[in-house]
């Protein structure tokens, strides 16, 4: 059994979380030039929630998490990736041609590849964060 | 239009939203969507039946041949119409039938996606889009006919619908592959227009077969015509729409659109004219067993199914126009009568004609709307149907081969749908009044509009059959079918001719025997155990022994015993590996070595780690030792500058090291279990599939056949995908493809993993689904 709540555990990870999300963030919005990338930005994000999961139980995570259902967000991923490809038909172009457009005023390039990565984020998070989650619940109510 | 079609499967989806927008109106609503793409298909005609036809071209996957474009001729322009007119007057129907029903706007869902598919499926002139297209079919229908799924009949009947047409759908895609192949296109539109003749082809054969059984379980030709009678476990709605006037008629289109190219030979002309011309006797003969108004629609559909067939397969020029005239009639009287069946249900609370009677005073509208389709069924003058049946005797009566046959066929077929046309149009509306469940009145107007347009049709049509440019459509339909240019004119008087006098010979029998349908009935009735042999017996045993072989393979090959699994996986993949790389090439090894010293020990730990975790008596001791040689790994990765590679086998091994853990508390106390007898067969298959893997990764580093396309990607990754990490632009724009699969791979391995768990919960054996399914979806990912 797993057993939540070690002082240096549970500290750890509530400041850990957030730099390990940030990062995440960080792995995915760079991914395209640098090592990064969607999937291991979402491993990323997967370890954070599964290290607070150690720490404080499903249902203090399930509170962080809010209205998100881990499953959900597999849901979401698979959206954005299917929503990616579809401007390429609008363009004339064939079925996934990548589109790149700038965001004037912050100079960001925004393109269907980072949507469709956004899309594996969204995807592998809840995958991961969804088993983990339904592996400890299950464990919590066993006798 | 290939923008109105997919714009249709986004309204599907809204139609939940546009219910609480517009109440009890809602089917008003997206009736207007199928009326303005019919409007549009009418604004085109002129066009396409002066030029033959119209090509929209929209690329989806060039470098596959896959393609949006639609083809739109005369045959398409018709069926397209068929499908948005019949659409419009179904949705309209079906508002006021299933008025307060809580899932109407689930039903809407998948009535207008239904429809959708099979306007794309009429459309498509690419090979592959039109098979999407009829499996959306196929899968719509099975939604629809299970709409009530409360009811264990209306599930079993879904399934069966289902099985029979998607196993068809499969021998279609294998058809539809093989002609692709001989004719070296994609498209329809070329390949009509194709030089070379493909009857010629030495594939014709094998690719005529399989195009046939997609085309029969479709359109429920015998044998398989035993799925349509139960699908009418719909609610009618559906039956009229789908399992009448279009979905069925699917499969005949198929056979109308390769006609030009494949039809003729001696094969085609044999196995169509004698189907058709069987299902067309079994569905008449059939239908007069039943009381219930719905069956007796149904069997009397797969009889026009069968005629459609029939003609197809007779093939004259006379065929052709009786075709397309079949065709166009048989989906109005059809339509209309399926709604009255509809509407008798709905205010009677029965579908068995025999408990109706008198209604006509009643419900006076119904009663004119089924009298005029019923008569237009039968074929009786002056109505569309008239027109339809004198040209299908007339084409039999001039048919090449098996003449005798067809004429007898559609001879009896024809006293017996008459029969069948009398009971529907007279049998609820005169005679005596019986007591029924409702307290019948007439239907409200919503119910009544669509069948009545479509009887008006049948009659106007019977009247000026070149009503409205009816007689140039029909003309540029039968042009399209046959392949070569045709003229059609259309009449109601032809002479005093054989065909004439057969039809007044069909009416006079006919009419007898619906005199005395209750006592033909009760003599029929006899035959009931020799029926119970039919095809849907032979349906039900190769379902059954399906079930039973999947039980034993499961009880043999999924006991439950993970160290089995991974034992049959192994032996399978020594086996194949070891064929073909042991036995039909062999091993080569043609490199240098060249081996530093840090290479070594980054060895040396993973063996060490390997080592220890088999022997170790330690389960927590084992999860850190493989723990160890993932992270070698990813060392490796990194001293071969993989960064990211790196990165992903660093996070996966955390993650799984993790999920180990948390599997490790619910398992038993370590103990022996295997005698050293099983432990030596494992160490030998594990030693096996060692050292094969290893000879093959020094073979293939040994052998460079083709030029790595690394290169290109490396070029190109900066310039074209504006990204300089090459694995994430492979991931994100170069394999998108894939990615997006493996996507999809991952969500569902993890909504399998969750649903076992709770599903399986308390028991012990959950962890190891957890487990085992975390490997499979690591891996098509790093792949």
């Amino acid at each position: 059994m797993v057993k939540s709540g070690t002082i240096i555990l549970n500290t750890a990870a509530r400041l850990l979380m957030p730099l390990q999300l940030l990062f995440s963030v960080f792995l995915l919005l760079r991914g395209h030039d640098e090592p990064g990338g969607g999937f291991i930005a979402g491993l990323v994000a997967a370890g954070a929630f599964t290290l607070y999961l150690f720490a404080f139980g499903v249902s203090a995570t399930k509170e962080v998490l809010r209205m998100v259902d881990p499953r959900d967000l597999i849901g979401i991923g698979l959206l954005l990736g299917m929503i990616s490809v579809v401007p390429a038909w609008f363009m004339g172009q064939p079925f996934l041609t990548a589109q790149w457009w700038t965001i004037p005023v912050i100079d960001f390039k925004a393109s269907t590849p980072l949507i469709f990565d956004i899309g594996v984020y969204f995807a592998v998070l809840g995958s991961v964060t969804g088993m983990v989650m339904t592996l400890m619940e299950v464990d919590k109510d066993e006798p | 239009m290939q923008l109105a079609v997919l714009m249709g499967f986004l309204l599907a989806a809204s139609s939940p939203l546009l219910h609480r927008w517009f109440g009890h109106r809602t089917s008003l609503v997206l009736a207007l969507f199928p009326a303005g793409l019919a409007a549009w298909l009418l604004l085109q005609a002129p066009e396409i039946i002066e030029n033959g036809s119209l090509l929209l071209e929209w690329q989806w996957v060039p470098s596959l041949g896959i393609s949006l474009t639609f083809l739109l001729d005369g045959l398409s322009l018709l069926f397209g119409l068929l499908i948005t007119v019949m659409g419009a007057c179904v949705l309209v129907y079906a508002g006021g039938y299933l008025k307060d029903h809580p899932d109407i706007a689930r039903f809407h869902i998948a009535l207008v996606a239904f429809m959708v598919s099979m306007l794309g499926l009429v459309l498509a002139d690419g090979l592959f889009t039109l098979f999407i297209f009829w499996e959306l079919t196929s899968i719509t229908s099975y939604l629809l006919i299970g709409f009530n799924h409360a009811d264990i009949e209306a599930r079993k009947s879904a399934r069966q619908g289902l099985f029979v047409t998607v196993a068809g759908g499969l021998a279609l895609m294998a058809g539809l592959v093989l002609l692709g192949i001989a004719s070296d296109s994609w498209s329809l539109a070329e390949i009509l227009s194709q030089e070379a003749d493909l009857r010629e082809h030495a594939l014709y054969t094998p690719m005529l077969i399989c195009l046939l059984l997609g085309a029969f379980t479709k359109s429920a030709q015998f044998p398989f015509h035993f799925w349509l009678p139960n699908a009418m476990a719909a609610p009618t709605p559906v039956s009229a729409y789908l399992h009448s006037a279009t979905m069925v008629k699917a499969g005949i289109y198929l056979l109308a659109r390769l006609h030009p190219e494949l039809g003729g030979t001696a094969m085609w002309v044999g196995i169509l004219s004698v189907v058709g011309a069987t299902t067309m006797l079994t569905g008449a003969f059939l239908a007069i067993h039943h009381t219930n108004i719905k069956k007796l629609l149904a069997y009397s559909t797969i009889m026009a199914l069968g005629t459609l067939t029939m003609l197809l397969g007779i093939g004259t020029e006379y065929a052709m126009t009786a075709f397309v005239t079949f065709l166009l009639a048989h989906s109005l009287y059809k339509g209309a009568l399926f709604m009255v069946a509809g509407i008798l249900d709905h205010e009677t609370g029965t579908k068995d004609v025999t408990q109706m009677g008198g209604l006509r005073s009643l419900m006076p509208v119904t009663a004119m709307i089924a009298l005029v389709a019923a008569l237009s069924l039968a074929g009786v003058p002056p109505l569309f149907g008239f027109i339809g049946k004198e040209l299908m005797l007339e084409s039999v009566l001039g048919a090449g081969s098996f003449r005798m046959l067809l004429v007898l066929f559609a001879f009896v077929a024809s006293i017996l749908t008459i029969a069948v046309a009398f009971i529907i149009a007279l049998r609820p509306f005169y005679g005596k009044r019986h007591h029924t469940p409702l307290e019948p009145h007439e239907a409200p107007l919503s119910m009544l509009v669509g069948p009545a347009l479509l009887a008006v049709g049948s009659l106007l049509l019977g009247l000026m059959p070149a009503l409205l440019g009816a007689n140039a459509l029909l003309t540029s339909a039968a042009t399209s079918v046959s392949g070569e240019t045709m003229e059609v004119t259309l009449s109601l008087w032809y002479g005093i001719n054989v065909a004439l006098i057969m039809s007044i010979i069909s009416l006079g029998v006919g009419f007898l025997l619906f005199k005395r349908w209750d006592s033909v009935r009760a003599k029929l009735s006899l035959l009931a155990p020799i029926m119970r042999h039919g095809p849907e017996a032979g349906y039900e045993s190769m379902m059954n022994g399906i079930v039973q072989f999947s039980e034993w393979q499961t009880r043999l090959l999924q006991n439950g015993y993970m160290r089995n699994y991974i034992l049959v996986m192994l032996i399978t993949l020594i086996a194949l590996i070891g064929n073909s790389i042991l036995l039909r090439h062999s091993p080569i090894f043609a490199f240098d070595l060249d081996v530093r010293f840090h290479e070594v020990v980054v060895a040396g730990t993973m063996a060490m780690g390997a080592l220890f975790a088999t022997t170790t008596r330690s389960r927590l001791g084992a999860v850190v030792s493989v723990g160890v040689m993932g992270f070698s790994i990813a060392l490796i990765f990194i001293l071969f500058s993989a960064p990211d590679l790196a990165i992903t086998q660093l996070l996966v091994e955390t993650l799984t090291v993790i999920l180990l853990v948390l599997v490790l508390f619910r398992l038993p106390r370590f103990s022996n279990l295997s005698t050293s007898l099983e432990r030596i067969r494992d160490g030998v298959v594990a030693a096996m599939m060692g050292i094969l893997i290893c000879l093959l990764i020094m073979t293939a580093w040994s052998i460079q056949q083709f030029e790595p396309i690394s290169t290109y990607m490396i070029e190109n990754s900066a310039p074209l995908a504006y990204g300089r990490n090459i694995v994430n632009v492979i991931l994100v724009d170069y394999r998108a493809l894939d990615t997006l699969g493996e996507m999809f791979v991952l969500a569902l391995a993890a909504i399998g993993v969750i649903a076992m768990l709770k599903l399986r919960h308390g028991e012990n054996s959950n962890g190891k689904s957890g487990e085992s399914s975390k490997v499979t979806t690591k891996e098509p990912y790093d792949g």
